[in-house]
């Protein structure tokens, strides 16, 4: 008895809902970022001219701020009135999802057409591994892990070998770093240990990776065991969680941040260790031995990265 | 086991012949990042202070119950720790100047320099000269990063700690973070260079 009251009850909610969830999703046929200041919309249908072109029917804003409204300066029709382009004073942020919501354009006056406009999302999570590897690169650009990144550059083969090290620990970490932080920290409002559990998960990672790897492939332990000591000393271990509990990311952004970061120290390293090589046989003033050089080489790669600043790929 | 050397030498130790930043070469991302005034290197360098006074006692008071083989998280934790209480502090008391300092407060803990100077100093000395060890390694933290400051903020803003001393902008270069690896390479050199004219003057002496 029970039972078909409740079918009955969300029988009866799908007839009112449907209407009012499919009218806003069958007038707006297609959405999308356009130039920097442009959002393009495709109607299903042809629309009245007179409600679509005036820029005051139109409510934009960024989905996390709903109190700063963007102002449409111009908004151009179509002939055929089948698709719109909102024109704004000032460039987007496309990295969020807007919220569009345009009144009196359907026939209905009451109803207030509202959409979101978004990026494709797995672009979205290729531009978090680009902007980790080139754009915002953790050693070139962000400044950390220097004392491991200077240590272990001498040699191509010690390079690679920290960098691939140092990629597993670091995704294997930041991963259990997330499920700590949304499942643990955040619902028993303990984010002032964000510090202590962060360090401590990082030790356990490296430790586990040193046992299993041990028995698993000793081989592989030799070549590269050396470096997971290391891995500890590197202040991106602790900056990767710390950012991602900063942002709120979910699983599948801290996966690529982790990824990226992990990456862009090994792009690090492998140009470094190249450079470092020849530098070796070149004729350097007795002053400048050793680290200042390093120093010096590292603050033109540096400058090189800047150029990948402002870069947006996707 | 004491240490031989009273507490003036322990400090000088740290400022000068194992100056964290030039000599020993640690911690040098904070070095880099972050040194672009006076000021940013005061405020990180008395949190790092704080930081390896408070573990080097807290390690040095519980080192006879520490047990060898699980020392290293020991120390981690350690440091752990008082970072959270001199972030937390910075956070309620300076606001302003935590923000500048942004992700670097919390990455003391990742500071090579203070699980070294607690593996190699206080885990085997007394407590009372762990402390003035700290205070050396600290300070000498410190100037380094005071050094690299001065440097940074007269040549690249024309001022020192906020005050306009050359009246103009000699080279906005200095201010940009990838010249902090350039002034500091050229400082190493240059006190390379001190310590090379120095010992020829001394062999010809």
């Amino acid at each position: 008895m029970k039972n078909i009251m409740l079918r009955q009850i969300i029988i009866i909610l799908l007839l009112c809902g449907l209407p009012g969830l499919t009218q806003a999703a069958d007038l707006i046929a297609d959405k999308s970022f356009g130039d920097d200041n442009e959002i393009i919309v495709t109607f299903s249908q042809a629309v009245d001219m007179e409600a679509a072109i005036n820029p005051a029917n139109y409510t934009v804003y960024e989905e996390p701020d709903p109190d700063i409204r963007l102002s449409v300066e111009a908004v151009s029709v179509a002939d055929d009135l089948m698709s719109a382009s909102l024109r704004f004073r000032e460039p987007l942020n496309t990295s969020q999802p807007h919220v569009v919501a345009i009144a009196n354009l359907s026939p209905d006056p009451e109803v207030v057409t509202t959409f979101t406009v978004a990026k494709p999302y797995i672009g979205y999570l290729l531009g978090i591994l680009v902007s980790a590897l080139l754009i915002n690169n953790f050693v070139f650009t962000k400044y950390l892990g220097l004392c491991v990144f200077f240590g272990t550059s001498k040699r191509k083969d010690t390079a690679k070998g920290m960098g691939f090290t140092f990629t597993i620990v670091i995704v294997v970490s930041a991963i259990m770093s997330w499920f700590f932080y949304q499942f643990i920290l955040k619902p028993f409002d303990l984010n002032f240990l964000q510090i202590v559990i962060f360090i401590g998960l990082v030790s356990l990672t490296v430790q586990a990776v040193d046992t299993i790897l041990r028995k698993v492939n000793p081989d592989l332990f030799n070549a590269f065991g050396v470096y997971l000591v290391l891995v500890i000393a590197n202040c991106v271990i602790i900056a990767v969680p710390l950012i991602l509990a900063d942002n709120e990311y979910n699983f599948f952004e801290t996966f690529m941040l982790s990824l990226g970061a992990g990456g862009g120290f090994l792009l690090a390293l492998y140009l470094m260790s190249s450079v470092r090589e020849r530098i070796e046989l070149a004729n350097v003033p007795p002053t400048f031995k050793g680290v200042p050089i390093a120093f010096i080489v590292a603050g033109q790669f540096a400058l090189a990265f800047l150029g990948f600043s402002g870069m947006q790929l996707f | 086991m004491a240490t031989d050397k009273s507490n003036i030498q322990l400090i000088t130790n740290g400022i000068l012949n194992e100056n964290p930043i030039f000599r020993l070469v640690l911690s040098m991302c904070p070095a880099v990042g972050i040194s672009t005034t006076v000021m940013n290197g005061i405020m990180l360098g008395v949190a790092v202070l704080f930081v390896q006074v408070f573990s080097s006692v807290t390690i040095s008071i519980f080192k006879n119950v520490i047990h060898p083989r699980i020392r290293i998280p020991t120390y981690t934790l350690t440091i752990a720790t008082w970072v959270t209480v001199i972030d937390l502090l910075l956070a309620a008391y300076l606001p302003e100047a935590y923000g500048k300092m942004g992700i670097f407060v919390k990455l003391i803990v990742a500071f090579a320099i203070i699980t070294m100077r607690l593996e190699m100093f206080a885990c085997k000395e007394s407590v009372q000269a762990s402390f003035w060890d700290g205070i050396g390694m600290g300070l000498g933290f410190m100037f380094g990063m005071m050094a690299i400051g001065f440097v940074r903020e007269l040549l690249g803003m024309g001022t020192l700690l906020g005050y306009d001393i050359l009246g103009f902008q000699p080279l906005l270069f200095f201010v940009l973070h990838c010249a902090g690896f350039f002034v500091v390479g050229l400082m190493m050199a240059f006190f390379n260079y001190v310590e090379i004219i120095y010992k020829k003057t001394k062999q010809g002496a």
